[in-house]
């Protein structure tokens, strides 16, 4: 079973499959978009649901690691970074939704309305902070900044993922609608304490 | 003789276009098989739309009461509510509301008046006569509707309680029923969902208490049997599904100030100028008809009723008395 997998994910047409696997929510929004199935406020429900595919994006992409580890799955390891692109990508267009659908792009509504609502500043230090993970995607942006430098920015995915959670729960405590949160974030609690759990023991085995 | 001077948002008893022509419209466009493409339609085909029992009204005659604006779609109306007896998201009361059951019911009048009792919803079709009134509808959040209503003054009923001079509020009472409304179960709200009105506010002609819309008795979702609508307020000031209207001497407690003081006041007049305390409200949304990249339309003073209802709030301070 385990080899089925390998030779699979290993296969050449896995990660065009999963770039258009990627493609697909985007798809299917602009079809509702234009076909008007996005019930009576369709700038709502657009901006909505590509907040909704970036948290999705975001939690796939920590879940790479766990699952490579914990399956025996190495060849995951060639997903992630598609994976954190059309995360990025999902996020830009989230906030360009944002800006332009609900603010008209009016750039001095949108100043004030980031001050007045703190869960738009921590949606946009989310997206700001994930531009250089972003920009930095490529094999010579690595080779370029060393490993281990390339490494440690990437480690900002980490503050990312809690910026933008409470961004989701900052948005939802408006009703104080938290069933959604939750679950994002007993998710989240798993995958960021899986982390701190090997690291811990690690530490314990060198200690030893 | 005396010559009225329309106000800049009431519209000419002329530039009004009757329900029987709309409607006429409607039927000859679906004659011609546009059903699919037009809106209008597309309203009219959606679940429940010209599927409940007809509740016709005659053209109001009470200044304001016939807005010019373009109406929202009844689909539109009946599908994106606030009623968070049935759950929070704006998708919900259309999906749960079924489980309500608005008949029989009746409203109990009570409090600080000489002739309190108990109306049941047939002797309150019958205690005045329907009018179709076309308001807006600005929601707290940002977005707005133009709905056709079928009802009366509100003050038609509260005169025949005939309140004394201790009632200087009205306080409205929601259903809250666990086993009709699964929303009630959650704790959002501190149920029963409360609202009031000061008595004038409550006796202004524009003040409505509403039965039905686009012609037919009222969708559960929209707060059947029988709900407020008060269109110089923002939307949660109208109460849906009222089982209990109390004079009282007491400014009442609503819900939503309960839940937030600092959010929702009581007066929660629309007012472009200030800003609730979370977002803008200069501007909104008009549902079904700004397209998805037009910008939001300015939002305006009482909801563009000020020369109806601005002398209400005379000397007061606005920005206080939220």
């Amino acid at each position: 079973m385990k080899r089925l997998l390998t030779t699979a994910l290993l296969s050449r047409a896995a990660k065009p499959v999963l770039f258009l696997v990627c493609l697909l929510p985007l798809a299917w929004l602009v079809y509702a978009a234009a076909t008007r199935q996005l019930g009576a406020n369709p700038a709502e429900a657009l901006i909505r649901r590509l907040g909704d595919w970036t948290l999705r994006g975001l939690w796939l992409t920590l879940a790479i690691t766990p699952l490579r580890e914990l399956a025996g799955l190495a060849a995951l390891a060639r997903f992630r970074r598609m994976l954190g692109v059309f995360t990025f990508t999902y996020a830009s267009l989230h906030l360009l939704a944002y800006g332009w659908l609900d603010m008209g792009l009016d750039f001095g509504d949108i100043a004030v309305d980031i001050a007045k609502r703190p869960f738009i500043l921590m949606g946009f230090t989310a997206w700001l902070l994930m531009a250089p993970l972003a920009a930095t995607s490529f094999n010579k942006a690595i080779k370029a900044l060393g490993a281990k430098r390339w490494q440690a920015l990437h480690k900002a995915v980490y503050a990312v993922s809690v910026i933008t959670l409470l961004h989701f729960i900052w948005m939802r405590a408006g009703k104080h609608n938290f069933a959604e949160p939750t679950v994002y974030g007993v998710i989240l609690t798993v995958l960021l304490g899986w982390r701190l759990w090997k690291r811990a023991s690690a530490k314990r085995v060198r200690l030893g | 003789m005396l010559i009225r001077t329309p106000a800049p948002h009431e519209p000419l008893p002329s530039d009004i276009t009757p329900r029987s022509a709309y409607l006429n419209r409607r039927e000859a466009l679906a004659g011609l098989g546009l059903a699919a493409a037009s809106p209008l339609a597309l309203a009219q085909a959606a679940p429940g739309g010209g599927k409940l029992a007809k509740l016709p009204g005659a053209r109001s005659a009470v200044a304001g009461a016939l807005v010019m604006d373009k109406l929202t779609s009844y689909a539109d109306a009946s599908s994106y509510n606030n009623f968070y007896e049935f759950g929070t998201d704006k998708a919900d009361p259309a999906a749960h509301a079924h489980t309500l059951k608005a008949r029989p019911w009746t409203v109990s009048v009570e409090g600080e008046c000489a002739k309190p009792g108990r109306f049941d919803l047939d002797a309150l079709l019958k205690l005045s006569a329907m009018e179709e009134r076309i308001y807006r509808l600005r929601c707290v959040e940002g977005w707005s509707m133009v709905i056709p209503w079928v009802g009366y003054s509100l003050a038609e009923l509260l005169k025949k309680a005939e309140p004394t001079s201790k009632a200087k509020y009205v306080e409205f009472t929601s259903l809250a029923d666990k086993s009709q409304m699964p929303g009630v179960r959650s704790g959002v709200l501190d149920w029963p969902y409360i609202e009031g009105l000061r008595i004038d506010e409550a006796m202004h002609p524009l003040a409505m208490l509403v039965f039905g819309m686009y012609g037919e008795v009222l969708p559960n979702q929209n707060g059947a049997p029988l709900r407020l609508a008060v269109p110089w307020k923002y939307g949660f000031k109208s109460a849906k599904s009222i089982v209990r209207i109390r004079f009282v001497e007491k400014e009442p407690l609503s819900s939503w100030t309960k839940a937030a003081q600092q959010e929702y006041g009581f007066y929660s007049n629309v007012n472009p100028n200030v800003s609730h305390p979370r977002w803008s409200q200069a501007s909104e949304r008009r549902i079904g008809e700004d397209g998805l990249f037009a910008k939001k339309r300015p939002t305006l003073m009482f909801n563009g009723y000020e020369a109806q209802v601005g002398q209400l709030y005379a000397g007061m301070d606005l920005k206080k008395n939220y």
